[in-house]
């Protein structure tokens, strides 16, 4: 018994060692941004603010812009999120349940280019845009990402357990197959929804490279791309940046513990074989 | 409207945009890696010249495309072994009957996962930083001498690669989790009625029953973590002396800062085959052991 009590102990102490170690730096970029300037460059290190502060928060959206680059995140993991969730469940459905020639080959395909990375893509995609006048623009930032071969295989994998009794006696009924996706197929794929579209919109608003390829102005940044050069700006300056890094990061994970379930089920579907 | 066209339409937004955005650059791209595409030919087409293999010759005879490479090796070599075992250190602890608050660990754990990169990269930047950061403290109140993390081109990879462990293991950790669950409980009961030891039981019943999520996480995760980027791009701007610069790095400093798009579309290409060989080979690997 004293054995179990013991192995008891040590699994519960690793789990919270593990558990401060994941959320300490989060803690702390909370504790920070509440700081006086300058407050945590000292020894030792402090763990709270002497006199909290909402100072850095008000330098950041009065002088450094910080509300635009919110809005812009908002806007376009918004956007993402929408397009992307219409274009991935459409396909995903056609793949999982309408029968056409070539349907498994043409998935196989689509399958075979997940292997690519996404970066080979991104030097023509950005001469494309050029050319198309949409670098610098929002719509630059969210055209490429309206539809993602995971999105389509994760729709495809939960749509195929939609029974096809259900809709060969819609068929029957008259109704049509805009009818029958809207009316009978698009309540039945909701929990796929709600995983799909917290999935689609926190890689829109986490991303990266692109849209530091595709801006190349500011009024357009999102808030990576916006604090990835404030942060260049203002090496010296934790506070203010440990401001910036809570307006970034607070929105998704908020969102994430709001939904955690729907979020973790993507994330275990998506890692299944198809 | 038959089945069939309705398939057609509603498979035509999400084919489109991926034909014309993905597929087509991609095309575009492998073009575009037998070209001597510069400033120049942005200006101007007329300027355009075909180079055949040229990039590729030249960026083979250049050390700092070795060096990249090696760089974004380390990082993938030392750092998905580390993520993995962290991550299924963390699943097999979830997992234990004996653990409390489950749910609470699993969401702490699993946090630094829907983060920001950049932003936990800068957060990272000061808990780091040689003078002030809290690692340094830790350090020297346990004896230890300061470290210059990210300053030292010694410490800088090993420092990003601390930093892509924290970020990325919770992802695994639920992976395995899922997979430690459908383990069937009687085979432990088994082994344990026949006095195996919990040693044994994971050498022999866990670890054999994981494999196939074990090979599956690893070749994502490898993929995953030669797409190095964001990290040195934040905390080091792929320094000190380049010693945090990686092949995609390489690839957005010779693409966008220096417009030699021709030269940058042959390092993602490299890269790509690369990624591609060291999966094939994974996966063969795994295959192997499971016919022996």
């Amino acid at each position: 018994m004293n054995e179990t009590r013991f192995s008891k102990a040590i699994i519960n102490g690793l789990l919270l060692g593990g558990a401060i170690v994941a959320l300490f730096p989060l803690l702390w970029m909370l504790s920070v941004s509440f700081m006086q300037p300058g407050e945590a460059s000292s020894l030792p290190p402090p763990l709270l603010p002497r006199h909290a502060t909402f100072g850095n928060y008000r330098e950041l959206f009065v002088h450094a812009g910080m509300g635009r680059y919110l809005i812009n995140s908002l806007l376009v993991s918004t956007a993402i999120t929408l397009l992307a969730l219409a274009c991935n469940l459409m396909a995903g459905y056609a793949f999982a349940k309408l029968r056409f020639a070539g349907r498994e080959r043409l998935f196989q395909l689509l399958i075979g280019g997940l292997v690519i990375p996404a970066q080979v893509a991104m030097l023509p995609l950005f001469l494309l845009l050029k050319y198309l006048g949409l670098v610098n623009s929002y719509a630059g930032v969210i055209v490429p990402g309206m539809a993602t071969i995971f999105g389509i295989f994760l729709v495809r994998q939960y749509a195929r357990g939609i029974p096809d009794d259900l809709l060969e006696a819609a068929r029957i009924d008259g109704a049509g197959e805009m009818r029958i996706f809207v009316q009978i197929v698009l309540p039945l794929l909701k929990p796929i929804m709600v995983t799909l579209a917290i999935f689609t919109f926190l890689a829109a608003w986490n991303d990266f490279m692109w849209p530091l390829i595709v801006l190349t102005g500011q009024e357009h940044y999102t808030l990576p791309i916006a604090l990835a050069s404030l942060s260049r700006e203002h090496v010296q300056d934790s506070e203010l940046m440990m401001a910036g890094s809570v307006v970034t990061v607070l929105p998704v994970l908020a969102l994430f513990l709001a939904l955690q379930r729907y979020y973790l089920q993507g994330l275990l579907l998506g890692s299944v074989k198809g | 409207m038959n089945p069939t066209r309705a398939a057609w339409i509603f498979l035509a937004p999400a084919l489109l945009v991926l034909g014309l955005f993905f597929l087509l650059p991609v095309i575009a791209a492998l073009l575009l890696s037998l070209t001597d595409y510069d400033l120049y030919a942005l200006a101007n087409l007329h300027n355009l010249r075909f180079v055949a293999l040229g990039n590729y010759w030249e960026l083979l005879h250049r050390p700092l495309f070795w060096s990249a490479l090696g760089h974004t090796f380390y990082f993938v070599i030392v750092g998905v072994p580390l993520s993995i075992a962290t991550s299924l250190g963390a699943a097999l602890l979830l997992n234990s009957p004996l653990a409390r608050m489950k749910s609470f660990f699993r969401t702490a754990l699993f946090a630094p996962v829907v983060t920001t990169v950049v932003a936990t990269a800068v957060i990272w930047r000061y808990l780091f930083n040689t003078k002030y950061g809290w690692a340094n403290y830790f350090l020297q109140s346990v004896g230890i001498h300061p470290i210059d993390w990210l300053g030292d081109p010694h410490w800088a990879m090993p420092t990003i690669i601390l930093f892509a462990v924290w970020k990325n293991f919770g992802y695994n950790m639920i992976i395995f989790l899922a997979g430690l669950q459908a383990i069937p409980m009687d085979l432990y009961e088994a082994a344990r009625i026949d006095g195996a030891s919990i040693r044994r039981q994971f050498q022999h019943i866990t670890l054999p029953m994981l494999k196939p999520t074990l090979v599956m996480v690893a070749i994502l995760t490898v993929a995953g973590y030669f797409q190095l980027f964001a990290e040195p791009y934040v905390m080091t701007e792929g320094g000190p002396l380049q010693s945090t610069t990686s092949v995609l790095y390489l690839m957005y400093e010779e693409g966008f800062k220096w417009w030699n798009l021709g030269s940058a579309s042959a390092v993602a290409f490299l890269l790509f085959v690369i990624m591609f060989v060291v999966t094939a080979v994974l996966l063969r690997v795994s295959q192997r052991g499971d016919e022996a």
